[in-house]
């Protein structure tokens, strides 16, 4: 069987054969065709199994809006699942299988559904499946996912690459019809910025698909020369198989370009989709119109499709859906059908027309003020039953019926803000309303002009007026003299009857499901839409819609406008998640940030953590060592017994200069900051405006004029940003001016009683680091390694006699090689930032898990440092009477009553007898570590008035392990409290 | 979005960090007798409203500038952008 | 002279370049960088030094211009990034604050970026897949700071549609650089 069902002309190349499948079996087409278009040339019309009552179901039109013709396309993983047969572009090789039925297409298993169907109507599984409850996860769920839904993923990763990309331009013009080329030609002879785009491979719209002539050329023709004059413009930038797919704020589109859909695979490196984000001074909006059908009972059976894509896939595809055709309209275009369908050799077995005023016809036969009222043929049309307007009824043998029930004008993107569609009678369909998007005219059939002619001639005025505003003078182009037939209709939606008539065919409802929903009281459009599911299938309803209002209208009684509108919403079609992602999957799905010291890091072995985008090293596991608490210990002994070398680049740096610097930070942190000497560091602790704690660090005075001021890692960013406020915002006439320095400098922490012996090494001799010429806190500028220009900061947070050495970050990596090997006399460690944080939990210190966002100063046991003799940001609201109850929570230590025990950060601390619940509660626990200098599980925690409590014994209770540990109430500084090692 | 920065044009939303309404400029004195209410209605109570509102954008990829961007919330028209020191300044707010 | 080796941001002894296509995409680390902010209220001493320093007044907005040896580049409100040959200007920031005095703050970001020079005819494809800066209506000159794929850069268009030069801070030198090479790959 070859191509049977194949005739004459069309876009399609037939001097090239291609081979596809289509469940497993082997058919041929032509470059040009879509795969619902080779297969009914192959005399296909079974295409897929419907939703919910497994119906069979072939293509209803020859377009995106296809409800029906849903397919798996291509194996593997690079599997599709529910894409639409209509629009998929055939290349040699392309396999592709039908969805939703157990066992053949053409005996379902699941059919069974439909001869249930009687219990499945509009809101069955919300009566249904209510109980017993228990049932519902166990048996009814899967049951339902089974036997319904749609196609499957193939759980394997994908295997191509998706871009995003962003375009900048004048006048984007959606829609590549007679409208959108007019408006196209306009605009780009002009010299704007012009985008053209469409979803088809071939630009043109309807021209493609009708005969009727522009001047002396075929509409194909026509279309072929106006897009060859657009492509020669620079200033106009043509977009086939380009969906806009979202109208948003402020003139912004989405796109998706299809770059590789009709190859077998991308080019290596290339993407298969691009998703582009269109910035547009103003954009036209020429997406046409949507033809849409009338429902009568079964009228879903392969075969059965709109006028206007049987008039698509005979005069574009040279495609024929059955030798013998009928057709059903209620206006002149089923006419149209009918002569093109017979040009091509056709039979046309009769008109059915629904206006008893029918026009007349010598070539065929016109059935006026006709219905078709049912239709037969269990997996394809058969034959239709007519009811004539003398009662009887007439049986007519054909394979395939057109149903043309008059158009919608595609408003579809005019909703995507807050538009809402206004009525127009004459059409009998809705028309762009007046809120449109920002920027956005609409002309041709999207604007309710149904002639070709009123097409072009609204195209090309609406880019004359959309240049206008924009201060562009374009001139109307010579419009060719074409087709202008009015529209002539009688509206009619459905064909009353007892069976069921299909409005929604994707998500099988019907007319009947419709008036239920009625019935049940569902009188808002809303509501009747999620109560059957109307429209919310993948095609949102765009053939279905407008039916379902007209159905919903009838049973209120009221007119369809006063019934309700449709409105829509992103995307236009449906888009693959994969589209959306991008490049930003895997390793990529966000930059990564790498430490002056990594490749060192990497060569030593070194585990690495993510610290936001940041990768640093967390331990360096030596040979020997098979846990990672072995490598910590070592670390952190042996910074505490000699030398250890931390990279601490990551801590944000932000230089602050200007004469007024001193006071902005005086502002800025709790803790003055005015009489800071040169040469110094303090610790600062920044709060909130509300009192609570944002960030600590330390700030260096460089200069009178100069400060450098570090932040912790994670809030780099957001307290560079909250300076800014306050310098630009509250403050305005202070001289200070701040500036970003993370980056420039590699920063070093060297710590260990050995600390000083190794930098002495490093230091160039001009500078004296003993502790008497740089005490503990100093600071300074220093030169290193023979003249290299550094800065050396006198800190610790481990406790520990404690340097930080900065230099330019390309000399970072020779840096720490150095400090390696002129340490190794004194057995020098690189520490990673679980010793870090071990160390700093051994010392008291505070960090992220302290500074949660809900501890202030006194929390901290900072409070005597909120200094009320000068305004900071939260030293008002610090003092509210709330933060400063007797029993506040104070940070304190904790250690087990027994050594051996352990115990969790996160734990809650209950007394010692008494219940563990959440009135009971005294605290919690926020930092846990084993402390390998101490020989024992320490931690650092918030407990009610903990200071007065040392030597309390609590509970540190953990019910999500359903664990409990008896603890000490000790002193948060494990290590050297006297802090003596730090003067050392 | 689109925001139309005071001096660098229009720029997408995406660029920019939100912070809330402008009235965040008018910082309390903290020396005033009752600057504890005062700032807790600075901080905590603000106007929602269904229609114009100032707002700070922060142009974080940008060029650090603080904007205060008159926003309709209902339908994202925006009709003004103002540097927001401009503003401060112009709201007596100086050292 | 000091002893310490200069490692690349990529992380290699010397800058790398990629050919792909027609588009070359170069690591540059010969270029010194300095931050250079107005103070308050020296609007006048600073243009007369700027002026003195660059013999052009600094660019306005959205601009970069190149002045002698010395690229200025308008980064926000009265601050910009000067640029000038590391070979001659490792030590920028001392010989900017000489010329500028307390007119202005200067500080020292020679370190804290990595910068990639993009060239070839299609480099305009290729940052339309990556920022959306109207990178097709940049002319030479132009320069603004924005988003590429979720990392903070600065553009600069050197040569209209020929050749862009990005900059972002330095730790991200391994991501920019595979977006850019991913995305030469990408336009085909």
């Amino acid at each position: 069987m070859s191509q049977i069902n194949r005739i004459a002309g069309g876009l399609i190349d037939r001097q090239k054969t291609l081979e596809f499948q289509f469940d497993g079996k082997t058919y041929q087409g032509h470059p040009g065709d879509t795969l619902a278009s080779a297969l009914l040339a192959n005399g296909v019309r079974l295409m897929g199994r419907s939703f919910k009552y497994h119906r069979p179901r072939g293509p209803l039109t020859a377009g995106s809006e296809e409800p029906n013709a849903i397919v798996a396309l291509r194996a593997g993983a690079r599997q599709e699942p529910n894409a639409r047969a209509t629009v998929a572009e055939l290349y040699d090789g392309l396999t592709a299988r039908s969805q939703n039925h157990i066992g053949r297409l053409s005996f379902d298993l699941l059919a069974v559904n439909d001869l249930l169907s009687p219990f499945f109507a509009a809101g069955f599984y919300y009566k249904t499946f209510m109980w017993p409850k228990a049932f519902w996860e166990k048996l009814y769920e899967p049951i339902i996912r089974r036997a319904a839904g749609l196609g499957s993923l193939s759980g394997q990763p994908d295997p191509d690459l998706y871009d995003k990309g962003f375009l900048h331009c004048d006048l984007l013009i959606i829609g590549a019809g007679p409208a959108g080329l007019a408006a196209a030609l306009t605009a780009g002879r002009s010299g704007a910025d012009v985008i053209l785009a469409d979803e088809d491979f071939v630009l043109g719209g309807r021209l493609n698909s009708e005969t009727y002539r522009l001047d002396e050329a075929t509409g194909a023709d026509w279309a072929r020369a106006a897009v060859a004059e657009l492509a020669s413009l620079p200033n106009v930038r043509l977009m086939a198989r380009t969906t806009v797919l979202g109208a948003f704020d402020h003139g912004i589109y989405g796109a998706l370009e299809r770059v590789a859909d009709h190859l077998p695979s991308p080019a290596a490196g290339t993407p298969r989709q691009i998703l582009w984000r269109i910035y547009t001074k103003r954009s036209l909006l020429c997406a046409g119109a949507i033809e849409r059908p009338i429902a009568f009972e079964n009228n879903d059976r392969p075969g059965i499709m709109l006028g206007s894509a049987l008039r698509s896939y005979a005069n574009r595809w040279g495609a024929a859906v059955g030798q013998e055709v009928a057709i059903f309209t209620n206006n002149d275009e089923g006419h149209s059908t009918a002569r093109d369908l017979l040009a091509k050799g056709l039979r046309i077995a009769a008109v059915i027309d629904s206006r008893a005023d029918a026009p007349k016809s010598t070539a065929y036969e016109v059935l006026a003020g006709a219905v078709v009222t049912n239709t037969a043929g269990r997996l394809g049309l058969r034959s239709v039953t007519v009811g004539l307007p003398n009662g009887q009824s007439r049986r007519i043998d054909c394979q395939a019926l057109g149903v043309s029930g008059g158009w919608n004008p595609n408003v579809h993107l005019t909703c995507h803000q807050r538009g809402r569609p206004s009525w127009d009678a004459g059409l009998a369909a809705f028309v762009p309303g007046a809120n449109l998007p920002m920027g956005m005219s609409v002309a041709g059939a999207a604007m309710g002009q149904m002639s070709t002619t009123a097409a072009l001639a609204s195209g090309a005025a609406a880019a004359v007026a959309c240049l206008a505003d924009l201060g562009v003078s374009a001139s109307l182009p010579k419009l060719p003299a074409t087709e202008d037939s009015p529209l002539r209709l009688t509206p009619l939606f459905h064909v009353p009857g007892k069976g069921r008539a299909w409005l929604d065919q994707q998500n099988d409802v019907t007319v009947k499901d419709v008036k239920l929903a009625h019935q049940e009281g569902y009188i808002s459009v809303e509501h009747l839409k999620r109560y059957t599911t109307l429209g919310m299938a993948t095609d949102q309803g765009k053939t279905s819609n407008i039916g379902g209002l007209a159905v919903m209208a009838e049973m209120t009684g009221k007119s369809i406008p006063e019934t309700g509108t449709t409105m829509f919403r992103p995307p236009y079609t449906p888009v693959s998640i994969a589209a959306f992602a991008g490049r930003a999957s895997g390793v990529d799905f966000r930059p990564t940030r790498l430490t002056p010291s990594h490749h060192w890091a990497a060569e030593q072995g070194a585990v690495f953590v993510e610290v936001g985008m940041w990768l640093r090293a967390q331990w360096f596991p030596r040979a020997g060592e098979t846990t990672w608490r072995q490598s910590v210990d070592r670390e952190v002994l042996a910074t505490r017994k000699s030398v250890g070398i931390c990279d601490v680049t990551t801590l944000g740096k932000i230089d602050v200069q200007g004469t007024d610097a001193a006071e902005f930070l005086n502002r800025i942190y709790a803790n003055a900051f005015g009489k800071l000497g040169v040469g110094k560091v303090r610790y600062g602790l920044m709060l909130r405006e509300d009192g609570i704690a944002m960030d600590d660090g330390t700030t260096a005075r460089l200069a009178e004029d100069h400060f450098v001021t570090t932040t912790t890692t994670a809030n780099a960013v957001g307290v560079y940003r909250h300076l800014e406020f306050c310098r630009q915002c509250l403050w305005p006439d202070l001289d200070v001016q701040i500036i970003s320095t993370t980056e420039a400098w590699a920063q070093y922490s060297i710590a260990g009683p050995n600390a000083r012996k190794l930098l002495e090494k490093i230091v160039d001799p001009a500078f004296d680091i003993s502790n008497a010429a740089f005490p503990y806190m100093g600071c300074g500028e220093i030169t290193v390694c023979g003249g290299l220009r550094a800065r050396l900061f006198r800190i610790s947070f481990s406790g520990e006699l404690a340097f930080e050495l900065a230099v330019p970050t390309r000399y970072g990596d020779a840096l720490m090689r150095r400090l390696v090997e002129d340490g190794r006399e004194y057995d020098a460690t690189v520490y990673g930032t679980e010793a870090l944080g071990v160390m700093r939990i051994e010392k008291g210190h505070a960090a992220g898990n302290e500074l949660n966002g809900t501890s202030t100063a006194l929390n901290l046991g900072m409070g005597g440092m909120v200094s009320k003799k000068k305004d900071a940001i939260g030293s008002t609201l610090s003092e509210r009477e709330g933060l400063n109850q007797p029993d506040a929570l104070r940070l304190v230590g904790f250690r087990p009553v027994d050594p051996q025990h352990n115990f969790a950060a996160g734990s809650h601390l209950i007394g010692k007898d008494a219940e563990a619940n959440a009135a009971n509660d005294q605290g919690y626990l926020t930092s846990v570590a084993f402390s390998p200098s101490l020989g024992h599980s320490i931690g650092l925690g918030y407990l009610k008035n903990g200071a007065a409590r040392t030597g309390e014994i609590l509970r540190a209770v953990n019910p999500v392990q359903n664990a409990e540990t008896l603890v000490e109430v000790v002193s948060a500084h494990f290590i050297d409290p006297e802090g003596e090692r730090l003067r050392a | 979005m689109i925001i139309n920065h005071p001096l660098l044009g229009p720029r997408d939303s995406q660029e920019f960090t939100y912070l809330g309404d402008a009235s965040l400029i008018e910082r309390p004195d903290w020396q005033a007798a009752d600057a504890v209410d005062q700032f807790y209605d600075y901080l905590y109570l603000r106007d929602n409203p269904a229609g114009l509102h100032r707002e700070l954008w922060y142009h974080e990829q940008g060029d650090r500038s603080w904007l205060v961007v008159t926003r309709n919330t209902l339908t994202h028209d925006i009709t003004s952008v103002e540097l927001a020191r401009d503003v401060a300044k112009a709201k007596g707010r100086s050292t | 002279m000091h002893s310490l080796a200069a490692l690349t941001p990529l992380g290699g002894p010397l800058p790398k370049t990629e050919k792909i296509g027609t588009l070359t995409i170069s690591e540059i680390t010969n270029c010194a960088l300095a931050s250079v902010t107005l103070r308050r209220g020296k609007d006048q001493a600073f243009a007369v030094a700027a002026e003195t320093l660059f013999a052009t007044a600094l660019p306005a907005p959205g601009v970069w211009q190149q002045a002698g040896v010395y690229g200025l580049i308008w980064m926000g409100p009265d601050q910009w990034f000067i640029e000038a040959p590391f070979a001659s200007h490792e030590d920028i920031a001392q010989i900017l604050k000489a010329g500028l005095g307390d007119s202005a703050s200067v500080t020292e970001q020679t370190d804290g970026w990595v910068r990639f020079d993009v060239q070839g005819a299609r480099v305009v494809d290729l940052l339309e897949r990556l920022c959306p800066a109207p990178s097709r209506r940049m002319q030479t000159g132009a320069a603004t700071r924005t988003l590429l794929e979720h990392m903070g850069c600065l553009v600069i268009c050197r040569e209209t549609a020929q050749h862009f030069s990005l900059l972002a801070p330095r730790s991200y030198a391994k991501s920019l650089a595979h977006a850019l090479t991913a995305a030469a790959r990408s336009i085909g």
